[in-house]
């Protein structure tokens, strides 16, 4: 079992490795002079070099990638064009705000989509598991700003005027100093995961409900709960812990619009401004770090997959 | 042996679900929207998209004004035809890619497969919004662009599924039997291995283009799409929601159109998973958003 | 106050209706009765409801299936009839594992795998009470093992599942269901997928609780030979109703219905006999033949037929020599060497793991790379199909275990019989069509059928259009991997004629691998018995089966059930 974690570790450093090499190497897809392209056309020459200096850009490619890299595992993430300060110092503050979001509505979403879905799957084929099954199919279709439009509308605006629908914490103030404004949010994120979980949560407690080895504990007499939490649950876990790390994963991608939509001052609203900006360096270390998030997430969610796996657990424990 | 599996066709025993029929309906209404809408638009209502139509965000016409003077009505009933073609042509080119790569890394297995599998792990780190920022950071937001990010990011997710599934036929006897014929590898592919997966790629044609929406929606959305003036379901929702109290249709509309769009193509997608697995509703739900991650 | 029948009964089954959720009836009014002590066989093929039938007795009707009329009573530890289906779920609970118990078919599938098997015993002790300490419920656990013959030590008990073979898990299967002393058990299929000799010691462990502790059972099961080694009567189960119930010896000596004589002349006997009269078919020829007689018999009229070109060479059309396959550290096939000549059938027998598979697939090229010859009419095969010629890949065919995976569900009948066509020859359109045709119907199979999907097929009909694509290039070496074993009895009774007639017409060599030597003297003229890889034993299938040289073919046939 260890030797697979060990391989799936490996795994999981040469890709992020692949990540930055594939990071580094869209920089020179900026068409032309880079320089000109961040700085614009009426640049002077004189910017352009500094600039040209700052990034390093007269060097050669395969330098460019050390020095980055070499940054990178320093915590220099280089310098943000547009604020023309550090650009760690523009992410500090920003990374909280977005934990904020993402572990709020990780949490809330899969405490709701688990019991959503086991619920489901109890009653499967009556009115509750078809409304649950219709509503999750609904709302997994729609994209998150629509969602999120929807509960301003509901919520915030229009129907029941009850919460924010914009951040209202200045600059430099903690985004949790007042909990109300992240409300919408995270709401927001939760009904996009929230869907997933719960389908995936009702499909695999079904299939594991009607395995050989739940019908065989009903016919030896044991009772109805104890069947479901020691022979169904256990087994529901693995498959289920890597699809939640799937969409945790990829809450990591929603919050950029969510942020935008609410304007939160999170990395997902920088990296929208560093993208209108083409402030490549702050583009680059936050598709970075979300990707780094994405992997590390993936990473845990297979080696929970591998530690419930009874066959190789077993190895182990001989 | 149930005397009764003679079998219909896939599209035809999933359309025989009434989730589906629901789903059509309200694919084709919104779809029948976007073509016709740019021709329809500017004869009913009199405007054209980009014409000052009167005061900034008020009401008047249909659904009144947005910030720029210009008619809501008629900018709605012409924003979805760009959406729509760009959802298209990256689902298709997604699809086509995955479904190749999918079917040669499982098929061939070995080190064409750790290969192939590998390189979409590198893709796959990428939710795909963020990897589609990454590349109109640097080149812009151009339509081409567009369409190639998206289906690129589709393309190892298709993979995955068109692989698992062709991993699962593989080694069936039929095949071996093929092999044992001497059937070129590519005929293979394509005569034994492709018909047996359709079942699963249909369900990833879905499921791609409900997220195709999504996506040039969302860009759109966050001005990195389609770039005014033109309109645009996606970008409306974004010019015109600082005034969402008093002018709500501006946002309304294309927001809804949104909506029934891809709540009708996903109800179509479920049932084709429905239809597919042979059972209602009781086969995994199609790949949940790992997929859309 | 008690009928008097209920005393007699332990397990009573009247009139048990069950619908499918579409209002399909898989039971229409079945009825049952076992005394202590008694074993009861239900048999019956796929989809006859044998299944529903004996979980009823336990009170549970699978997903979709609705419980429409007629009831079940088991007699209680207290001696008083309880009815299963009418009480409330607390007491059917409380009956289920303790008073009615089950065996199921597949253990693997069945035992939880996350649990270790120690606990699972328990767990149904313990749910019901069982034993008034932990340490007792312990005792009992060790108890039961070992009258399953299972090591009952404390390291053995905290083994996974899967850390057993096949016939332990269903060993540990059959503890759980008898370690609470059931007055009845449900046996579903219990041996399927066992070897014969795990079979027996199964068997022998069964018939051995059931008697000691006056256990009522009931055994469903396909397989008639089994029928006659452990049931005391038996009800016959076709299309959900009992079409014929009787002691044993009654129904397998002398079958009332038509089907049940079907069922019973279909089974394949070890000396060659019984199966003689079938509907007017000539599967009596190479087997028919008396005792005495077989091995001129055996070889029988194909040999006859075919003496003029056996004689004019006498190279054998397949041979395989020194062939040895490993897996890794595996040896999967070692030095072994076979001949087979025009017009010959060599029944390969060996049970799973014994590497029959991969011999076969070695020789029709899908192998791995191995070590030895294989050479058909002289000519050394390559090991791959990728580097054999076209009139190699003709000349070597191949019939797989299961019709249901080896026929394309996307293609029709006449597209899979015509593909060989397509790559090994150059026959045209037309020619290709007439050539697929006739050898439809050389297979007995309705050319009408040819235009469609396998799905719309039954199980034979498959097969024969799986026979079909191996006959339509008129190979001269045919091999047929557990062609049988996929479908049901009576079905398979017809293919094995089938092959034995196209082996008569067409004089090719046919390799017959199997599992079930009591097919050999239906089907072949010699036999090669494979273990673990190595040719343990051959010879003629007269010296073989009345003359076994080697422990194991001794073995084997002495754990073949016999009707």
């Amino acid at each position: 079992m260890f030797r697979l974690i060990l391989r799936r570790l490996a795994i999981s450093v040469a890709v992020l490795w692949l990540v930055t090499l594939l990071v580094f190497v869209a920089t020179l897809l900026l068409p032309g002079d880079p320089a000109r392209a961040i700085l614009g056309q009426q640049a002077t020459p004189e910017r352009i070099a500094a600039l040209n200096d700052q990034l390093g850009l007269d060097a050669p490619v395969w330098q460019r990638y050390l020095d980055w890299l070499g940054g990178v595992f320093t915590g220099d993430l280089g310098t943000s064009a547009a604020s023309q300060g550090p650009v760690t110092e523009l992410l500090g503050g920003r990374i909280g705000a977005s934990l904020v979001l993402l572990v709020g509505a990780a949490v809330i979403s899969t405490a709701g989509g688990l019991a959503l879905g086991t619920w489901s799957a109890l009653r499967r084929g009556r009115a509750v598991d078809h409304t649950v099954s219709g509503l999750s199919l609904v709302v997994a279709a729609l994209p998150e700003f629509v969602i999120g439009v929807a509960l301003i509308v509901l919520l915030s605006t229009t129907v029941l005027p009850v919460f924010p629908s914009v951040t209202l914490a200045p600059p430099g103030e903690p985004v949790w100093s007042r909990p109300i404004q992240l409300v919408l949010p995270i709401l927001t994120l939760t009904l996009v995961v929230t869907p997933y979980i719960t389908r995936m949560m009702r499909a695999t407690m079904s299939e594991v409900l009607d395995s050989g080895y739940v019908e065989m504990a009903r016919l030896k007499g044991i009772p109805e709960r104890v069947v479901i939490t020691r022979h169904a649950v256990p087994h529901a876990i693995g498959p289920v812990a890597q699809v939640i790390a799937i969409q945790l994963a990829w809450l990591a991608g929603g919050v950029v619009v969510v942020e935008f939509l609410f304007r939160y001052p999170g990395i997902g609203q920088a990296l929208i401004d560093a993208v209108n900006n083409r402030d490549v360096e702050v583009v680059q270390a936050i598709t970075l770090l979300i990707a780094g998030v994405y992997i590390v997430v993936n990473l845990i969610a297979d080696i929970v997959g591998i530690m419930t796996n009874p066959k190789l657990r077993a190895e182990v424990a001989r | 042996m149930t005397a009764t599996t003679t079998q219909p066709t896939l599209l035809r025993r999933a359309l025989s679900l009434p989730q589906a029929k629901i789903g059509l309906t309200l694919t084709v209404v919104v779809v029948g929207v976007a073509v016709l809408g740019p021709w329809v638009g500017p004869w009913l209502t009199g405007h054209d998209t980009t014409g000052f139509a009167g005061k900034p965000f008020q009401p008047g016409g249909i659904a009144g004004t947005d910030g720029l003077g210009r008619d809501v009505f008629t900018r709605f009933l012409s924003g979805g035809l760009t959406l729509l073609v760009y959802a298209v042509l990256a689902t298709a080119l997604g699809l086509v890619l995955g479904a190749v790569l999918g079917m040669l890394a499982g098929y061939s297995g070995g080190r064409l497969d750790s290969l192939i599998m590998r390189g979409s792990d590198v893709l796959l780190s990428f939710p795909q919004l963020v990897f589609a920022l990454l590349a109109i950071a640097m080149i812009g937001p151009e339509g081409w662009l567009l369409v190639l990010v998206i289906g690129v990011t589709h393309a190892p997710r298709v993979a995955r599924v068109a692989r698992q599934a062709t991993v699962a036929v593989k080694d069936a006897d039929f095949i071996r039997a093929a092999r044992m014929y001497a059937m070129p590898r590519r005929r293979i592919l394509l005569r034994e291995v492709l018909p047996n997966i359709t079942g699963p790629l249909m369900v990833e044609l879905g499921l791609r283009l409900t997220y195709s929406i999504g996506y040039v929606a969302s860009l759109s959305f966050l001005g990195l799409g389609i770039q005014p003036p033109t309109a645009d379901w996606g970008l409306m929702i974004n010019e015109n929601r600082i005034a969402l109290v008093v002018e709500p249709w501006g946002v309304l509309l294309p927001v809804l159109a949104i909506a029934v769009l891809t709540v009708g193509t996903n109800l179509i997608t479920d049932s084709l998973a429905s239809a597919a697995s042979g059972t209602s509703n009781t086969g995994k739900p199609n790949t949940a958003k790992e997929a859309s991650a | 106050m008690t009928a008097p029948a209920t005393v007699t009964h332990t397990l009573l089954a009247r009139e048990l209706r069950v619908d499918t959720a579409t209002g399909h009836p898989v039971l229409k009014g079945v009825s049952y009765e076992i005394a202590p002590g008694e074993v009861l066989a239900l048999v019956g093929e796929s989809g006859s409801g044998k299944t529903t039938a004996g979980l009823a007795a336990l009170g549970h009707f699978r997903r979709g299936l609705i419980h429409t009329g007629g009831g079940v009573s088991v007699q209680s530890d207290d001696g008083e009839p309880v009815s299963v289906l009418e009480v409330g779920d607390r007491q059917r609970r409380s009956l289920r594992g303790s008073t009615v118990a089950y065996i199921p078919q597949d253990p693997a599938a069945s035992l939880n795998p996350a649990l270790r098997i120690g606990k699972q015993i328990g767990e149904v002790l313990e749910t019901h009470g069982y034993g008034a300490s932990a340490a007792e419920r312990s005792t009992r656990i060790a108890e039961v093992l070992g009258e399953v013959g299972l090591p009952d030590d404390e390291a053995y008990r905290r083994r996974y599942p899967h850390e057993l073979s096949g016939g332990q898990q269903q060993r540990v299967g059959i503890a759980m269901a008898f370690a609470c002393r059931p007055n009845v058990v449900v046996l579903d299929e219990p041996t399927t997928g066992l070897d014969v000799t795990t079979q027996t010691l199964v068997l022998r462990t069964i018939s051995a609780l059931t008697t000691e502790h006056d256990t009522a059972a009931l055994y469903i099961t396909h397989d008639l030979a089994v029928v006659a080694t452990i049931a005391h009567r038996v009800a016959v189960l076709r299309r959900g109703e009992v079409v014929e119930c009787g002691s044993t010896e009654e129904v397998l000596r002398a079958p009332a219905h038509a089907y049940t004589r079907e069922l019973v002349t279909a089974v394949p006997h070890l000396d060659g006999t019984g199966a003689t009269d079938t509907s007017g078919s000539g599967r009596s020829t190479p087997g028919s033949s008396t005792p005495g007689a077989t091995e001129s018999g055996a070889a029988g009229a194909s040999a006859a037929d075919m003496e003029v070109a056996g004689d004019a060479e006498h190279t054998p059309v397949l041979s395989v020599s020194g062939l040895s396959v490993a897996y890794g550290e595996h040896r999967v096939l070692r030095d072994v060497s076979l001949d087979v000549r025009a017009g010959e059938c060599l029944m390969l027998l060996g049970e799973s793991g014994s590497g029959k598979t991969t011999l076969s697939q070695c020789v029709a090229g899908l192998g791995l790379p191995h070590a030895g010859t294989v050479s058909v009419s002289g000519t050394p095969l390559a090991a791959s199909t990728q580097r054999r010629t076209a009139e190699q890949l003709r000349s070597v065919q191949y019939v797989f275990q299961s019709p249901y995976s080896s026929l394309n569900p996307r293609k029709t009948i006449a597209q899979s019989v015509e593909l060989p066509l397509r790559t090994l020859t150059d026959l045209d359109a037309a020619a290709r069509r007439e050539r697929v045709t006739e050898t439809l119907e050389r297979v007995r199979l309705d050319p009408a059928l040819a235009g469609r999907l396998p799905d719309e097929l039954s199980g034979g009909q498959r097969q024969r259009a799986a026979i079909a694509r191996g006959l339509v290039t008129t190979p001269d070496v045919l091999l047929c991997d557990e062609v049988t074993s996929a479908l049901d009895v009576s079905v398979q009774a017809t293919i094995v004629d089938l092959l034995c007639e196209l082996r008569r017409e067409l004089g090719m060599a046919m390799l017959f691998v199997t599992h079930n030597i009591a097919l050999a003297r239906h089907v072949a003229d010699r036999i090669a018995v494979l273990r673990g890889g190595e040719v343990v034993e051959s010879g003629t299938v007269g010296e073989v089966l009345d003359s076994p040289s080697h422990e194991y073919t001794r073995e084997l046939l002495a754990n073949t059930p016999r009707m």
